[in-house]
């Protein structure tokens, strides 16, 4: 297997443009994507391979975005789009849950919406107001709509292009700090690809589970555990949101009977409060310990210069942990 | 990467020696624009306005011409102590931006939005109103609300990420920078649907961008401003792109203003480096408004010579030094009217020099102030959620409190 090291944001990039390469019926669109390549470079380079037929520029309206989309994949195309940031969808949340999520329920399997829509979100990058958001309850909460987080960017290539290949409308994230940090080693052809696409969501190991970027402050606080106590943990990276690898879940408290949960988003109403109750449901009596989430607080994501307070942090994961353990 | 010009505020020339432009070595596409003006000077004197395409120019309403000669009555309407303040209001804001984008430079402020090039539409916009009228700007109008009475320390807080940038000056109806495109467009007029109601006379202004006219938010702000005949401005400034898109990408409509037909609501086109002429435009839609004759949709052509943001390079997607130079040499708001006032005996270089210097001495306290002001406490996160903090907000912080107390590492 050919290893080369790529960025999060590369293999987005590389992603699309297999896909643009690949089928004819896939186009891109969104704001600020074509000449210029996007705010965040993902689609840089495209628009001058595949031209502005497929690479669209569109005007700025998120709803016409969406809504168009969804009567492109309807009438055979597959169409890709980038929304600049994630709380800049909500001009498009309704086309995105009145139809994408429930054409293919409304004309009873008739029509489908394979659509892919790609976000960066999240805080920590030092962004104006409204830049770091992280709601994926909105989403996650969309009968209809699929969610994916990837965490690193042999995921992230992995899991677009499964998104793409998917005949339901796919929300893809990527955190908005990890673009251009991780690396990681990569085969170069597509199809290696197709492991991630069946196991929609695999994991990593367990006591606690998170999502995209809080990987990082999991896997650095584990590690720092380990090296202070001598405690062993397991780290699950969920992946796919929505819906939920609910085996991994479960099977993962069979083993360690501890959980602490980590996600950027609000507390209240977040997916760590849907893991717990599939944990109740399924892994009561494993339980040695509540189990703790570490969250983002129920509060808008303040200015930057205090926004790391408002994140987890591996002292806090730390915490965490520790709370969870010595119970 | 191209080099930025660095422009003098007096001349308003570069000064790198070695950006001397000449019409030989302008790019393809500001030599366009600038054969179409010097063809339409030609003909009348004057270059054309021609923001952004190469199609023909719609027509606006001018009253100062880039010679600094007027063209339109302004007799009882703009005297001199009036001009005196326009361009003064100018200087300042142009000051004050150019400062703001050094402190990003020095990570002394954060991703900051630049609109030089446009003084004329927001100074000219906001005193136009009058102390009491809403005003709903978005990230890029802190020049219209300095005008309208937003102190400068509170703006270089809002950039510096502090919840205290936001704040509206005691008696004012200035509402925070709006950030998702178009949405204060229905704000402006809900308000001015109330001061209707209520009886009271002043007008809303919305101002928004020319990508903003994209949104489904602009037609329906438009659409009921009209059907509840508001007080309501909607004051767009068309600098050309919204980000790397030009306006012929993002609509098919020739103007903006044209928009205002379809809903039977007041429409008009104008210079918007023409301070006089928007001013006036702005002045004459508030008499409207207060005589209930409802909103007015005003498109202000302008061009702005810096990037979107600091965090965007322009030259990816636009020839930025090229077409600002053109702009800078033959539309300036500044030196337009500088040309007139100097003509009539009305300003001169030791004028310029002193206010220069005030302004400098001012927007140079202001920054003390915002840096000395005392930093956010993370625990102000948890304030005016509501108005009323309710028990899971009051447990939460508390958990940080005792994080922090700790020595809990952010
Ligand atoms: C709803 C929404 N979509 C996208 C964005 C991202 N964005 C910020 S500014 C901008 C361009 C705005 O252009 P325009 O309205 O012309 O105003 P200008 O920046 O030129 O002043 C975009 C796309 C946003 N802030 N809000
Ligand atoms: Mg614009």
């Amino acid at each position: 297997m050919m290893g080369k090291n790529l960025t999060m944001l590369q293999a987005i990039t590389e992603a699309l443009d297999q896909m643009l390469g690949n089928d004819d019926r896939v186009m891109i669109l969104g704001e600020d994507i074509g000449v210029n390549g996007g705010v965040f470079r993902s689609t840089e380079g495209l628009y001058e391979k595949y031209g502005n037929d497929r690479v669209v520029d569109t005007p700025l309206a998120e709803s016409g975005i969406i809504g168009s989309a969804i009567g492109l994949a309807l009438n055979g195309m597959l169409p890709i789009v980038e929304i600049q940031f994630l709380a800049f969808i909500y001009p498009g949340f309704e086309q995105l849950v009145s139809h994408a999520a429930r054409m293919r329920y409304r004309t009873r399997g008739q029509f489908g919406v394979p659509l892919v829509i790609r976000t960066p979100y999240g805080a920590g990058i030092r962004g104006p107001e409204l830049h770091s958001e992280s709601v994926e309850t909105f989403f996650a909460h969309t009968p209809g709509l699929k969610v994916v987080a990837p965490s690193n960017p042999y995921d992230a290539k992995g899991l677009l292009i499964s998104a793409l290949e998917d005949p339901d409308p796919v929300i893809f994230w990527n955190r908005l700090n990890c673009i251009g940090l991780l690396r990681k080693k990569f085969p170069t052809k597509c199809t290696e690809y197709q492991s991630v696409k069946q196991k929609w969501s695999r994991r990593k190991r367990s006591d606690h589970f998170c999502m995209g970027a809080m990987l990082r402050e999991a896997l650095n606080a584990t590690k720092k555990i380990e090296a202070e106590k001598g405690w062993k943990c397991e780290v699950v990276d969920l992946r796919t949101l929505y819906p939920l690898d609910r085996d991994t879940i479960v099977q993962s408290i069979k083993k360690t009977g501890r959980a602490l949960i980590v996600h950027e988003a609000h507390k209240t109403a977040g997916l760590g409060a849907e893991i717990i109750s599939i944990i109740n449901d399924e892994a009561l009596i494993y339980l040695k310990a509540p189990i703790k989430r570490v969250t983002g607080f129920d509060v808008p994501v303040p200015p930057f210069t205090i926004e790391d307070h408002y994140l987890p942090t591996v002292d806090r994961v730390k915490q965490g942990i520790v709370e969870t353990i010595s119970f | 990467m191209k080099q930025h010009l660095i422009t003098d505020i007096k001349t308003n020339k570069n000064i790198l020696g070695c950006y001397f432009m000449t019409v030989q070595n302008l790019g393809k596409f500001a030599k366009q624009i600038y054969l179409k003006g010097r063809n339409e000077m030609e003909k009348t004197g004057n270059p054309i306005m021609k923001a952004h395409s190469s199609e023909v120019e719609p027509e606006m309403f001018r009253v100062l011409t880039p010679d600094g000669e007027i063209i339109e009555t302004i007799d009882g309407k703009i005297d001199k102590s009036l001009m005196l303040k326009m361009y003064e209001s100018m200087l300042l804001l142009r000051t004050f931006d150019r400062k703001s984008i050094n402190l990003q430079r020095q990570g002394r402020i954060g991703t900051y939005a630049p609109f030089e090039g446009q003084e004329a539409s927001q100074a000219g916009s906001a005193l136009a109103l009058a102390a009491g009228d809403w005003m709903f700007p978005t990230y890029r109008d802190h020049g219209a609300a300095i005008i309208h009475g937003q102190e400068l320390y509170r703006v270089f807080l809002y950039w510096m990420a502090h919840f205290d940038g936001s704040i509206c000056p005691e008696g004012k109806r200035l509402l925070p920078p709006s950030v998702p495109i178009a949405t204060q467009m229905l704000h402006a007029v809900g308000t001015a649907w109330a001061s209707k109601i209520k009886g009271e006379k002043n007008v809303s202004i919305a101002y928004f961008g020319d990508g903003a006219t994209s949104e489904g938010d602009f037609h329906e702000a438009l659409n009921f401003a009209g059907v509840y005949k508001t007080p309501t401005i909607f004051f767009c400034q068309n600098n050309g792109y919204a980000i790397s898109v030009p306006f012929e990408k993002q609509s098919a409509s020739k103007t903006i203003s044209q928009r205002a037909a379809a809903y039977d609501i007041h429409g008009v086109r104008v210079d918007g480096n023409d301070i006089f002429a928007v001013w006036m435009t702005v002045k004459e839609a508030v008499e409207r408004a207060l005589k209930g004759e409802g909103p007015t949709l005003i498109e202000a052509i302008t061009f702005r010579y810096g990037a979107h943001t600091t965090a965007d390079n322009p030259n990816i997607y636009r020839d930025q030094d090229e077409i600002s130079t053109f702009w800078r040499e033959n539309r300036d708001p500044i030196t337009r009217l500088r040309k007139y006032l100097n003509k009539e005996g009305h300003w001169n270089e030791e004028q310029e020099e002193l206010v220069l210097k005030q302004f400098n001495e001012l927007i140079d306290a202001h920054l003390k102030k915002a840096e000395g002001y005392p930093k956010s406490d993370p625990l102000e996160m948890f304030n005016h959620v509501y108005a009323e903090e309710s028990w899971h907000l009051k447990e939460q912080k508390q958990e940080l409190n005792q994080f922090l107390k700790k020595g809990g590492k952010k």
